[in-house]
C-alpha cells in the first residue's frame, strides 16, 4: 500500500498486504492469511537448503548495503560447535526511511516469523531484534507478538513441534543512529557505547559476544517466508530491470511530495512514474527540485537524473546514486538545497559516534560552515574547503557514517552549485578575520 | 637485504611472512601488525592511539598505509601482514590521508604550546612539524571545556584530548579499574569519570605518559621544566623491589621527574605511582658534603686524602659490623661484604615494607612489599635481612653504616658497638658521634647495578652530580679496602662489577655490555652466607 | 542535539533515590539476565527500567545499575551519554521531541517547533516550563517520516503535526 493512502494499482503488495488491517496483527489474525506455514516449512527442512533457496531468489540486505543475502547465510559455518546468534536489524534511523516501523506495526509475527527462519537457516537458536527505543509502537507490537508466539508454542525449546529451539527476544535500543551499523548494533546489544567495530574480524567469524553472528534488516527477513512459500524463481521473476536486483522494495516516501507513504514495487520500476503517478506528484503549485532516493547517507539527484532511473541497486547507481534503504526524500523549489544540506551535515555530526579523529571532527567541521554558508556569511574558499573536508572524511574511517555526511555535500555542489554560489558572499575578506582587527 | 625477525621461542616455529614496506623487504611471525612490522624493518609509522602495552583501538587513523591492490587505505595497527603485500607508509596517498587526520586533531586544539607541559615531548606537535599543514583553515569557533581534576596526580584539560582513549583502555585492560570513560559522542566526546570515584589506582600515573598530547598532565609536574630544558638518564627505580626501568629527568642538577622506560622483562611500559613520584628525597638539601673526622669531640671536616686513612685506622684488626641499605648498588655491597670478610664480622639489613599493589594486566608486574631496591643483592652476597639492621651486631663491633638511615633500629642498639663509621649520603642524628663520616653519592649519582626480586641484574646511570666531595659508594669503598691492605684499585664501576661477578657465583659470566640497559637474571645457585663458603 | 541552554539542568545528583531493583523490577531484572550470556547486555535495558520508574538517570541509578550488572560506575555513565534518549536531569512532566531533520524540516518542522515553544510557555529549547508541565527538544530523525511532522511526548508518538494542530494536542495531555 502507498500507505497511509489506499494501495495504487500499480504496486505489488507482498510485504506491505496487511498494512492497515488490524486484524493481521494478533497471532491468529496472522496464521489465518497464511502466517507461520513458512516457520513449519523450513524447520522440517536442513538448514543449507534454506540458505540455497534464498540465495537462488537473489534477495539482497534491505538495510541498504544491499548483500546478497543467501550468501551472507552462507558465511555462518555450521556444527563448529558456537553459539550463532542472529541480530534483526530494526534500528531504522537513515533519515527518510520508514518502511521497517510500519511492517513491525502491522504484521510485527511476518517478522517473528522471518527471524525464526534466519536463525534456524544459520545455525542459531537464538535472535535478538534490536528496535531503536523511540519506535514505541513497533516494541509494543514486537513484544506482544513474541509473547504470543511462545504461547503457542511457535518459538521456545521446542519450536513448532520440531525439537528445535528458537528463541526470540526484543532489545530496546536508547537513541543512536549508529546502532543501524552492524557492529555497532552487537556493541550496543552487549551494553556498550554504540561505537562499529573494526573488520575483520567479520560478524560471521567473530561477532556478538564474540560468536558467529549474522545481521539482517527487518525487510529482508520478512521477505524469507514469501520466498519459502512461493520459491525462489517467483522472487527472482520479479525483476523489470537488472537480474541482479530481484525482488519486491517497500520505498518510503517523504518530503514535498503529494501522497507520502509507504510504496512497495517490483525492482526496476520506472522512478518518473513512481514519483508523477503513484505517489501524486508534487505538491500544489510546486515542481521537483531534487531526490535522495535511498535516504540522507545517497548522492542527491536532480530531477533529471531521478527521472531516467530504474529502481533498482543497478538502476540508482546509472543515474549518479544509491538505492541504498530506499528511503525516498523528495525536495521542492520551494526549498533551499543550502540550508537542507547543512541540515543533513548537523545530522551526521549529531550521531557521530566519536571514535574517529575524520567523523568527529569532520562532521562538526562540515555543519559549521555549511551554516555559515546558509546565513550568508559563507565565501567562495568555503565551498574548496568543503569539499576537501569530504575528501579527508572518505574511505578512511572505521564506518561509513564519515563518508555518509561527506556525500550531500558533494553532491550538492557538484549538482546545485548555484544555490551555494547565490549565498555566498562577493567580498574578499572573511567576517572572523575583521572581527579579530 | 632482508631485515629478518628471529622469532624468540623456537617451540613450534611461527609461520613467517615476507612483505615490503617502503621498499624494504621484511620477514615477520604471522599475526603481527603492518605497524609493528613497519618497526622491524626500520619505518616508523605515525600513530597516535596505538600502543604495545594496550588492545588495539584503530581510532586515530593516524596509521593508514596505502598497501598495493588495496582498495582502501589500511589501518596499519590493526592489519595483519599478509604474504606479498607492498606497503607504502610516504606516498602521496598515505601523506595526504595523514595530513588531514592532523588538520582535524587540530580544528579544536587550542594554541597552548606556550603554556601547555606537553611541548617538546608532543607527539601532535612532532608530526604536525613533520607532515602538516602550515596554515589552519579553520576559521570556526572552538570547542572549549573546563580543565578537570581527575585525583591522584592527574589533570585533564578537554580542549587538548585528541580522544586516542588510551588511557580509558590502560585503566580498562592493564590496570582493571574502569574509571575513566569516553563520555558524549561525535565533537562533544570527552574523557570522563564517575562524580567520586577518582583516579587513585597505584598505577594511574601511567595515562599521563601514555597521553600522546598535554590533556592528561602530572599535577606533580605542572609547569616544573620546560621538555627541552630537561637531561634524560636511563635507571632502575629504586621505590621497591620489583625494580622498575625508569628514566630519570633531571635540570639544574635537580631531579624534576621520573618516568618508566620499556623492559619487558620487568615493567613492560609502566611504573606505579609510588616509584614515580617518590623522588624529593634524591635532591635533598641536608646532605653530607664533605670526609669528617672527631677532633676534641666533635666532628671537623677534612679531606679524603685525612678521612679514609682515618677510618682504615679505626678499623684495623677490629671486628667489624656492617649495618646496610638495602638500596646500596650490587658494587657498594660486594665491598662491604670484602670488608666484612677481610676484617671478622658480619653484615645485615633491614627493609621498609608497605601493601603490595599489583598492575593486573601485566604478568609479574607489582609495586612489592619491600619498599628497596637492592633486598635480593644484599642477601646473595651475604647480608642477612632482620627487622633492625643491627639485628646481628656482636658488642664491641666497629660499626659501619652504610646509606642506612637508622630508621628501623631499637633504642640503645647503636651503644654497643665500639665505634661507629659512618659511609652514605646523610648522617642520621642518632650516629652523630661517629668517629668518621665519608660522604657518598646517592642512586641518581653514581653508576651501578640493583638485583631486584627475581634475581634480574640491572644497570642504572649516573644522572646528577654528587653535592660538594661527595664521591660515589664503591669508590669510597675501594679505597677504604686499599688502605687496609685489599687489592682493588678499581678506575671505573665497571671494573668493581667484574671483580664482584669474578667472586660469585651467581652473577658469573656478567659484564656491564652483557648487562645492556635491560639486564641480566642471576644464575641460580645455592645462597651463601656471610663469611661462610661462597 | 545538545540543549541550547543549561539553565534548568541540575546536577546528576538524586538525594533522596530509592533503589529502583526491588520486588517486580528486581524480577524483571533477573528474567532478563536468563536472556544473554553476558550480564553487561541486560545494561540499556536496565537503564530503561530506572527511567521508567524515576523518570530520568540519576548518578545514584547509574550507581545501582554497575552494582548489579557488575560494571563500574564509570563505564556505566559512558554509555548514559552515548545514547540520546536516557535524560541526564529531570524533565518536565511532558517531554516533548520534535523531529526537524531534512525530510520533516521541507514539510515545515521548524513552525511546529516555534508554536509549540509558544503555547507550552518554554520559550527556549530545553528548558522546562515554569509550571514544570513541558520541555521541548528538537530531536534527529524518528523514523516517521512520510507522517511529518511527527513528536515524541514521552513515549507517544503523535504523527503529522501542523502548528495549527498545535493548541489541540497540548490540551490533550492531562
Amino acid at each position: 500500500m502507498g500507505f497511509p493512502h489506499p494501495s495504487h494499482e500499480r504496486e505489488t503488495p507482498v510485504l506491505s498486504k496487511h498494512f492497515g488491517n488490524h486484524e493481521a496483527i494478533g497471532l491468529e489474525g496472522w496464521r489465518k492469511q497464511g502466517g507461520y506455514q513458512a516457520l513449519q516449512k523450513a524447520l522440517a527442512m536442513q538448514p543449507g537448503e534454506i540458505v540455497d533457496i534464498v540465495k537462488a531468489s537473489g534477495l539482497r540486505g534491505r538495510g541498504g548495503a544491499g548483500f546478497p543475502t543467501g550468501m551472507k547465510w552462507s558465511f555462518m559455518k555450521p556444527g563448529d560447535g558456537k553459539p550463532h546468534y542472529l541480530c534483526c536489524n530494526a534500528d531504522e534511523s537513515e533519515p527518510g526511511t520508514f518502511k521497517d516501523r510500519e511492517i513491525m506495526r502491522w504484521t510485527p509475527h511476518a517478522l517473528v516469523e522471518g527471524c525464526a527462519i534466519g536463525a534456524y537457516a544459520i545455525g542459531a537458536e537464538t535472535a535478538y531484534i534490536y528496535i531503536r527505543g523511540e519506535f514505541t509502537e513497533p516494541l509494543e507490537r514486537m513484544r506482544t507478538a513474541v509473547k504470543e508466539a511462545y504461547a503457542a508454542g511457535m518459538l521456545g525449546p521446542n519450536a513448532m513441534g520440531s525439537g528445535k529451539r528458537v528463541d526470540v527476544h526484543v532489545h530496546k535500543g536508547a537513541g543512536a543512529y549508529i546502532c543501524g551499523e552492524e557492529t555497532a548494533l552487537m556493541n550496543s546489544l552487549e551494553g556498550r557505547r554504540g561505537n562499529p567495530r573494526i573488520k575483520p574480524p567479520f560478524p560471521a567469524v567473530a561477532g556478538l559476544f564474540g560468536q558467529p553472528t549474522t545481521i539482517n534488516n527487518v525487510e529482508t527477513l520478512v521477505a524469507v517466508p514469501h520466498i519459502l512459500m512461493h520459491g525462489a524463481d517467483w522472487y527472482k521473476a520479479m525483476s523489470l530491470s537488472s537480474p541482479k536486483s530481484t525482488g519486491s522494495k517497500l520505498f518510503s516516501v517523504c518530503g514535498n511530495i503529494a501522497r507520502p507513504g509507504n510504496y512497495e514495487v517490483v525492482m526496476g520500476f520506472p522512478f518518473k512514474d513512481f514519483l508523477y503517478d503513484l505517489c501524486g506528484g508534487p505538491p500544489k503549485g510546486r515542481t521537483f527540485k531534487a531526490v535522495i532516493p535511498g535516504g540522507a547517507s545517497v548522492p542527491i539527484q536532480t530531477m533529471e537524473e531521478a527521472e531516467a532511473t530504474k529502481m533498482d541497486y543497478e538502476g540508482f547507481v546509472e543515474q549518479g546514486t544509491m538505492l541504498g534503504s530506499g528511503g525516498v526524500i523528495v525536495i521542492d523549489d520551494q526549498q533551499c538545497m543550502v540550508k537542507q544540506i547543512a541540515r543533513l551535515a548537523r545530522f551526521f555530526a549529531h550521531e557521530s559516534c566519536a571514535q574517529c579523529t575524520q567523523c568527529r571532527e569532520g562532521t562538526a567541521w562540515t555543519t559549521k560552515i555549511m551554516e555559515r554558508i546558509r546565513d550568508g556569511e559563507g565565501t567562495a574558499k568555503d565551498l574548496e574547503t568543503l569539499l576537501s573536508i569530504a575528501d579527508n572524511m572518505t574511505g578512511k574511517t572505521i564506518c561509513v557514517l564519515s563518508d555518509s555526511c561527506a556525500v550531500p555535500v558533494v553532491s550538492g555542489i557538484k549538482k546545485f552549485r548555484g544555490e551555494f554560489e547565490a549565498l555566498i558572499k562577493k567580498t574578499t575578506y572573511h567576517p572572523v578575520m575583521a572581527a579579530v582587527a | 637485504m632482508a631485515t629478518t625477525v628471529e622469532p624468540t621461542k623456537a617451540v613450534t616455529q611461527p609461520k613467517m611472512i615476507n612483505l615490503t614496506i617502503e621498499g624494504r623487504p621484511v620477514s615477520v611471525p604471522e599475526g603481527m601488525s603492518i605497524l609493528e612490522a613497519a618497526k622491524h624493518a626500520g619505518v616508523l609509522i605515525p600513530h597516535y592511539c596505538y600502543h604495545p602495552g594496550l588492545p588495539v583501538a584503530g581510532v586515530c587513523r593516524m596509521c593508514l598505509v596505502e598497501v598495493e591492490k588495496s582498495p582502501k587505505l589500511a589501518p596499519s595497527c590493526a592489519t595483519t601482514v599478509a604474504e606479498g603485500q607492498v606497503v607504502h607508509v610516504h606516498s602521496a596517498q598515505s601523506r595526504e590521508a595523514r595530513k588531514g587526520v592532523l588538520e582535524m586533531l587540530l580544528i579544536n586544539h587550542p594554541l597552548d604550546c606556550p603554556i601547555c607541559d606537553q611541548s617538546g615531548e608532543c607527539e601532535l606537535q612532532d608530526y604536525t612539524f613533520q607532515e602538516g599543514r602550515q596554515d589552519s583553515r579553520y576559521e570556526e569557533p572552538k570547542r572549549f571545556n573546563p580543565v578537570e581534576d581527575f585525583g591522584g596526580d592527574v589533570l585533564y584539560v578537554p580542549n587538548r584530548c585528541i580522544l586516542c582513549t588510551r588511557c580509558v583502555r590502560f585503566m580498562d585492560d592493564v590496570a582493571h579499574d574502569t574509571v575513566l570513560n569516553v563520555s558524549e559522542r561525535g565533537d562533544r566526546a570527552v574523557i570522563g569519570k564517575f562524580e567520586g570515584k577518582d583516579l587513585t589506582h597505584p598505577w594511574a600515573g601511567n595515562v599521563i605518559d601514555l597521553c600522546p598530547v598535554g590533556a592528561l598532565l602530572s599535577k606533580d609536574f605542572l609547569n616544573k621544566a620546560r621538555s627541552w630544558d630537561v637531561t634524560r638518564t636511563a635507571s632502575v627505580c629504586p621505590g621497591c623491589s620489583q625494580g622498575c626501568s625508569m628514566t630519570v629527568e633531571t635540570r639544574d642538577n635537580m631531579v624534576v621527574r621520573l618516568r618508566p622506560r620499556p623492559n619487558d622483562s620487568v615493567n613492560e611500559y609502566f611504573m606505579c605511582d609510588h616509584g614515580r613520584l617518590n623522588y624529593r628525597w634524591m635532591n635533598r638539601q641536608d646532605r653530607i658534603e664533605a670526609p669528617m673526622i672527631r677532633r676534641d669531640n666533635a666532628l671537623a671536616a677534612t679531606d679524603w686524602e685525612t678521612a679514609i686513612p682515618a677510618a682504615a685506622q679505626v678499623l684495623k684488626g677490629k671486628r667489624v659490623y656492617v649495618a646496610a641499605s638495602p638500596n646500596l648498588s650490587n658494587e657498594a655491597l660486594f665491598l662491604l661484604s670484602r670488608l666484612v670478610k677481610l676484617n671478622g664480622g658480619a653484615g645485615g639489613f633491614a627493609v621498609e615494607t608497605g601493601p603490595e599493589a599489583p598492575l593486573p594486566g601485566v604478568e609479574d608486574l607489582a609495586l612489592r612489599a619491600d619498599r628497596a631496591a637492592n633486598g635480593k643483592g644484599a642477601e646473595l652476597l651475604g647480608f642477612v635481612r632482620g627487622d633492625s639492621s643491627l639485628a646481628g651486631m656482636q658488642n664491641g663491633d666497629v660499626l659501619i653504616v652504610a646509606q642506612d638511615e637508622l630508621t628501623m633500629i631499637r633504642d640503645g642498639e647503636l651503644a654497643r658497638a665500639s665505634a661507629v663509621i659512618v659511609i652514605g649520603a646523610v648522617l642520621p642524628e642518632i650516629a652523630r658521634h661517629a668517629v668518621v663520616v665519608l660522604p657518598t653519592a646517592n642512586c641518581t649519582e653514581e653508576e651501578g647495578t640493583f638485583t631486584n626480586l627475581r634475581g634480574r641484574v640491572q644497570r642504572f646511570m649516573q644522572a646528577k652530580a654528587a653535592p660538594g666531595m661527595a664521591r660515589p659508594t664503591w669508590w669510597v669503598l675501594s679505597d677504604l679496602l686499599a688502605a687496609l691492605g685489599e687489592k682493588t684499585g678499581y678506575f671505573l664501576p665497571s671494573e668493581a662489577f667484574g671483580a664482584l661477578a669474578a667472586a660469585h657465583p651467581h652473577f658469573a659470566g656478567m659484564t656491564y655490555d652483557s648487562l645492556g640497559m635491560r639486564g641480566l637474571p642471576v644464575i641460580q645457585h645455592q645462597l651463601p652466607g656471610v663469611g661462610g663458603t661462597a | 542535539m545538545t540543549l541550547s541552554s543549561t539553565a534548568t539542568l541540575v546536577h546528576g545528583h538524586d538525594e533522596q533515590y530509592a533503589p529502583v531493583f526491588v520486588g517486580e523490577r528486581r524480577k524483571e531484572l533477573e528474567e532478563m539476565f536468563t536472556r544473554y550470556p553476558t550480564k553487561m547486555a541486560c545494561l540499556l535495558p536496565a537503564l530503561w527500567i530506572v527511567q521508567e520508574e524515576r523518570g530520568w538517570v540519576s548518578d545514584a541509578g547509574m550507581a545501582e545499575v554497575a552494582e548489579l550488572l557488575e560494571l563500574t560506575p564509570a563505564y556505566v555513565k559512558g554509555v548514559v551519554t552515548f545514547y540520546t534518549m536516557y535524560h541526564q536531569h529531570p524533565v518536565g512532566k511532558y517531554f516533548i521531541q520534535v523531529c526537524t531533520t531534512s525530510p520533516c524540516g521541507v514539510c515545515g518542522a521548524e513552525d511546529v517547533v516555534k508554536a509549540l515553544l509558544e503555547k507550552t510557555g518554554c520559550g527556549e529549547l530545553g528548558v522546562t516550563s515554569k509550571d514544570g508541565k513541558y520541555t521541548v527538544i528538537e530531536v534527529e530523525c524518528l523514523g516517521a517520516c512520510g507522517f511529518a511532522t511527527p513528536l515524541m511526548i514521552n513515549d507517544l508518538v503523535v504523527e503529522s503535526v501542523t502548528p495549527q494542530r498545535v493548541p489541540e494536542i497540548l490540551a490533550g495531555l492531562s
